[in-house]
């Protein structure tokens, strides 16, 4: 299994004019071939922004990466050339936005619009050629090739979806970012999307970054899993490690808050408190306002990410002290 | 003697495609002091059903009895009176509260509708705006911010708080949580089973979330197209799922383990248009086990003690 992204030392900051918005800070992850990655978090995290990022589709001015590199190929994106980019984007490297409604124009046949993806990244194909590779997606999404010509309002939330996911994998990526691709869609619809990426993963062994705050949705599509909260990933490592040997105050909040299906208990455990403000954030452990260990030395000293065995790193003076690991 | 009971309660809308049924022939009661869980996907009625009850919507026919009394015959006059015992929390907190009103002035206005309080009576409303933000966990100091500068959390908890302001019996919760992230979302579950035991509540819990559901209610409804397909305890609904869009729903959920691989039974299609539907059982389109006997009217059966089914497969030796 090959390394085909690598991130170090990520930071994102929004120059606002209220402040300044802390919106990634060190952020360090890698996708691997055939890997399904998933990226958790609450609302307002960072997920989002981690994925812009790797897309560069941050907007600047008001956002500006300030430190750290992408690595793919061998090649720093952060300072690639506009073309170089481009050519990356969509080819390469493709993304599924979240909301399937408003990601899909409303004034262009679908058909016409995933062509449009190929037609951009293969100048040499002529229309026909282009368009008779459209319908095979759409065939490949569970969507028959005669509805080519029908507008997105003619289609169901979860057909839409399909469609976002045939032009995102239009071009074969070698990775793929879903941001919350199931999140608008009811659950017996999204168990066909999850079904549908599971078998085009196997298919095409294309790396994924999935974006999602849905825990089960996690444990049942991925293999490896990073938290992250207000900015920072603060544990990460296999599905095992985070589910089965929860490390991570943070992690365990998260698991404790979900009502689950297969068990049974009176109470669910909330995290109480609220995420810190992103333009004031505490100067030592993001998450010792809200953490029930919390001793003096979180409030004062910043944690660094430590590996505590195998695949599995945590941001957590506590854990590392118990764990004995490494930085 | 249950506190609420629906009897063949009937919403349709008229559409130029014709009637569209969106509750159909729907009864259930719920008990003083439970909570009725109500299941299914966007679309299938579930709201209509809640707002109906309140008579938000006009029934199309059937009976809602509260309190033993059938308010479907009550007159504007009574109704406002009754809307005191029976109140709503909607689904979105961020477009339900007026963005022009404080908390304080959000949470009085139903205290000075429904005449409790004496619009001029400003010490005796602002004494039980704050004791009702106690109730519900809203610190004092936000009385007079907006809904803008609060977090959804906060802003679902001011929508409690209107709700409990008028001493409600029954409280319809239309999706309460779906917009709220884990964390906060367990806040609110939580506060609210603790109003549901210190003030005798009952709910009625609307959601398409299956675990949220199972770990309030004392019993679910699950609904498909308008109809109820089956109705029991949250233990035996999980434990023996009849109705085929009920098992296909329960193994659609993600489980949050990794060790627990689901057997999933993965539906083909989507909901069909609930215009103009057939007589005939309404999810046989997508069933796996659809045979000719689904084309004629289902009739509700009961297979196991409290547990109903409306599937002509349920409690017949199946052969699958």
């Amino acid at each position: 299994m090959g390394k085909i992204l690598e991130i170090h030392d990520l930071k994102v900051c929004f120059h606002t004019e209220d402040g300044t918005v802390h919106a990634l800070n060190n952020v360090d992850l890698t996708l691997e071939d055939g890997i399904t990655l998933g990226l958790v978090g609450e609302t307002g995290a960072g997920k989002t922004t981690l994925a812009k990022s790797i897309m560069r589709l941050i907007p600047s001015p008001p956002g500006k990466i300030e430190n750290g590199e992408i690595i793919y190929d061998g090649k720093n994106i952060l300072e690639l050339s506009d073309t170089d980019i481009m050519s990356i984007r969509g080819q390469e490297i493709s993304m599924i936005f979240q909301d399937p409604m408003s990601s899909l124009n409303p004034v262009i046949t679908v058909g016409d619009q995933i062509a449009e993806v190929i037609q951009v990244h293969n100048k040499d194909l002529d229309k026909k050629e282009v368009f008779n590779r459209a319908c095979e997606m759409l065939e490949m999404v569970g969507i028959s090739a005669d509805r080519a010509f029908d507008y997105p309002h003619q289609f169901s939330g979860g057909m839409k979806q399909r469609v976002v996911i045939a032009m995102a994998l239009a071009c074969n990526p070698r990775i793929l970012i879903a941001d919350e691709p199931t999140t608008a869609l009811d659950v017996t619809i999204q168990a066909q999307v999850l079904e549908m990426m599971r078998e085009l993963k196997q298919k095409f062994n294309t790396a994924t970054l999935l974006i999602t705050h849905d825990l089960g949705v996690v444990a049942q599509m991925c293999e490896k899993v990073a938290i992250m909260y207000a900015g920072e990933i603060v544990e990460s490592g296999t599905v095992h490690d985070i589910f089965n040997n929860t490390l991570h105050p943070y992690t365990e909040g998260l698991l404790g808050a979900i009502p689950k299906i297969h068990l049974h208990e009176k109470r669910l455990q909330p995290i109480e408190g609220l995420m810190p403000d992103p333009m004031d954030m505490p100067k030592g452990c993001i998450f010792c306002d809200r953490c029930k260990y919390a001793t003096e030395r979180c409030k004062n000293e910043h944690p660094q990410i430590t590996n505590v065995g195998g695949e599995h790193t945590v941001r957590c003076f506590l854990r590392q002290d118990e764990k004995g690991g490494e930085e | 003697m249950a506190l609420l009971e629906v009897r063949n309660l009937k919403k349709y809308f008229d559409t130029p495609a014709g009637p569209l049924q969106a509750v159909d022939d729907v009864s259930f009661s719920i008990e003083k002091g439970q909570t009725l869980g109500v299941v299914g996907e966007s679309g299938c009625g579930k709201t209509t059903l809640g707002r109906t009850i309140l008579r938000l919507h006009e029934p199309t026919s059937g009976e809602i009895i509260f309190n033993g009394e059938n308010i479907c015959d009550y007159n504007k006059k009574q109704m406002k009176a009754m809307r005191s015992k029976m109140q709503i929390i909607f689904q979105d907190p961020y477009s339900s509260l007026n963005p022009r009103m404080t908390v304080s002035q959000a949470i009085a206005a139903p205290l000075i509708l429904q005449g409790l309080y004496k619009k001029n009576d400003k010490a005796g409303i602002s004494k039980r705006v704050l004791e009702l933000m106690d109730l519900v966990g809203l610190a004092q100091r936000f009385v007079n911010s907006y809904p803008h500068e609060l977090d959804g959390g906060r802003r679902q908890r001011i929508g409690i708080a209107r709700a409990l302001a008028v001493n409600p019996e029954f409280i319809v919760c239309d999706e309460p949580v779906s917009a709220l992230d884990v964390s906060i979302q367990a806040q609110i579950l939580n506060l609210m089973q603790d109003l549901q035991e210190q003030l005798g509540l009952t709910y009625m819990f609307i959601t398409h979330d299956l675990s949220v559901v199972k770990h309030l209610s004392n019993q679910i409804v699950v609904m498909y197209l308008g109809q109820v397909v089956e109705r029991a305890e949250p233990e035996e609904l999980f434990k023996n799922p009849t109705h085929p869009y009920t098992q296909a729903l329960l193994s659609a959920i993600p489980i949050p383990s990794p060790d627990i691989k689901m057997d999933r039974v993965v539906l083909k299609g989507e909901i069909s248009s609930p215009i103009n539907m057939g007589a005939g059982c309404r999810f046989a389109k997508r069933c796996a086990y659809a045979r000719p006997e689904c084309m004629e009217p289902q009739t509700e059966r009961q297979i196991a003690e409290g547990h109903y089914v409306t599937c002509c497969r349920a409690g017949v030796p199946t052969d699958n």
